[in-house]
């Protein structure tokens, strides 16, 4: 069940609502400084999407799409975009200091770097779980020869 | 009242903690793990509500003063958030260490794999 | 006190979904039960005003439930057969008497032996007269005095010292303030977490280690 994936209702429905799903995380992690949300809840949102695909089309249909290196590379970029962000802190003399200028209280380019950060985090949890449950998704059984 | 939600909550902590300690399938154990994270997370936020107050967060036109008379505790919020995306990965490798077992002994069943010993 | 009688009712829930899923014989009607517990949760994150809370644990418990589910089903073994353990069941309940009686005391169940700040009052702020400065989280909102100040004019934002998040930090959201800037080593050390954590479920779930997939230590001679 897991390699050729679910019925045609349930592919043609996945192919049509993924990207609003992947929209809506987006969404959520961008603007997590003026409403509630935030970069953790819009990553595992994004990953939800991802395991969407992989559930309805199965592993084999999912390959095209969604592959083990394209998560890893994603993962690690998210970290290290993390990280790049948190080094940059000593441009204003302290690790992790907010060094943007904050702007108006309501705007969308408001909090120095915590945008920046939110979507760092985005990219980093979402391309992680996705990658996790692929893993999950592509594992045999051993010693019995079958395909899971 | 406050007692009775402190009680309640410690008490789906106890049921979380019987299932670790005196279950012997794995999967009754992962089952423990997870009540044990929800018991621990409702605990932190309900110790920092208050009483008529609203969500930490600044609205359209209303004033800051306003806010950080009424608003609920920010602090322990920020800590469960933390929490709770830890327990997601928490749950991640105790199911791939479950799958593993499964596939290398074919049970779940705890005192069957002390048995067998690979 | 609607509001605090719908959170006793919700916790009611949870205690019964925990109970259930931890007693049923039926392996995949236990993952469903732990997934009703947590949607409980996440509505009594929205009652308590924690919305940041609510939208992570609904999303968190929906993934959750995925792998559970993905773990449960499509393995033959889906029934619980083994016997009960007498003498482990029986200390876990006394070690469970002992907690709630402790519980009881420390939340202040018996007058004047109570530790815990009652339901509804947290421990925010102390009094302007007190010797102890204000707690922590009153300085990441905002001292309210100041606050009314510079909102009627009589002072300025230039230096804002002890306004709290949304003048210091420029957002809106104080959660994400105290995450991503009062306390953004920890988020790092999250950060961290995570990514470790994944990685070690991937490195199990490897198909093909560099020993081999059937051959475990021992059936393999010289170096490795």
């Amino acid at each position: 069940m897991m390699t050729q994936g679910m019925s045609l209702i349930v592919k043609n429905t996945a192919k049509l609502v993924t990207g609003f799903i992947a929209v809506f995380g987006i969404y959520i992690a961008m603007t997590g400084h003026l409403s509630p949300g935030g970069g953790f809840a819009g990553g595992v949102i994004l990953a939800a999407a991802a395991v969407l695909v992989i559930l309805a089309f199965g592993r084999r249909g999912a390959k095209g799409l969604i592959t083990d290196a394209q998560c890893h590379a994603w993962d690690g970029a998210g970290a290290l975009a993390f990280a790049v962000v948190a080094l940059c802190g000593y441009f204003s003399g302290q690790f992790f200091v907010n060094f943007i200028p904050r702007g108006k209280v309501h705007d969308l380019a408001s909090g120095g770097m915590i945008p920046l950060a939110n979507l760092a985090i985005l990219v980093k949890v979402g391309a992680g779980l996705a990658g996790a449950f692929l893993a999950l998704a592509a594992f045999r059984r051993l010693g019995m020869g079958k395909v899971a | 009242m406050g007692i009775a939600i402190y009680l309640l909550t410690f008490a789906v902590l106890l049921v979380g903690l019987y299932a670790i300690v005196a279950k012997k399938n794995i999967v009754k154990i992962i089952v423990g793990v997870l009540i044990l994270d929800y018991a621990v997370n409702m605990l932190l936020v309900l110790i920092g509500y208050r009483r008529g107050g609203g969500a930490p967060i600044l609205s359209r036109g209303q004033a800051p003063g306003e806010l950080a008379r009424t608003a609920v505790d920010p602090l322990p919020q920020a800590m469960v958030l933390t929490s709770i995306v830890i327990g997601l990965g928490l749950t991640a490798l105790m199911v791939a260490l479950a799958l593993r077992l499964y596939d290398k002994y074919h049970t779940f069943d705890m005192k069957e794999i002390r048995k067998l010993r690979g | 006190m609607g509001v605090e009688l719908f959170i006793v009712a919700l916790i009611g829930f949870m205690l019964l979904a925990a109970l259930i899923a931890v007693e049923a014989r039926d392996l995949l009607s236990s993952v469903i039960c732990v997934g009703a517990a947590g949607f409980a949760l996440s509505v009594i994150d929205l009652l308590v005003g924690a919305p940041d809370l609510a939208i992570t644990q609904v999303v968190v418990e929906v993934v959750a439930l995925v792998l559970l589910i993905r773990m449960v089903v499509t393995r033959s073994d889906t029934s619980v057969t083994a016997p009960r353990d007498a003498l482990r069941t029986g200390l876990v309940l006394l070690a469970g008497g002992v907690i709630l009686a402790a519980a009881f005391f420390a939340v202040g169940g018996v007058q004047r032996a109570g530790t815990m700040p009652p339901f509804g009052e947290p421990v925010l702020a102390h009094a302007k007269g007190d010797k102890v400065p204000p707690g922590v989280s009153q300085q990441y909102l905002g001292d309210p005095d100041e606050l009314d100040k510079v909102s009627a004019g009589t002072r300025t934002a230039d230096d804002p010292n002890g306004l709290g998040a949304a003048y210091e930090t420029g957002t809106a959201n104080a959660v994400m303030a105290i995450l991503l800037d009062y306390r953004a080593y920890d988020t790092l050390g999250e950060a961290t977490i995570i990514f470790v954590s994944i990685l070690g479920a991937y490195v199990i779930l490897r198909p093909k280690g560099r020993i081999g997939p059937e051959e475990g230590l021992l059936g393999r001679k010289g170096s490795a």
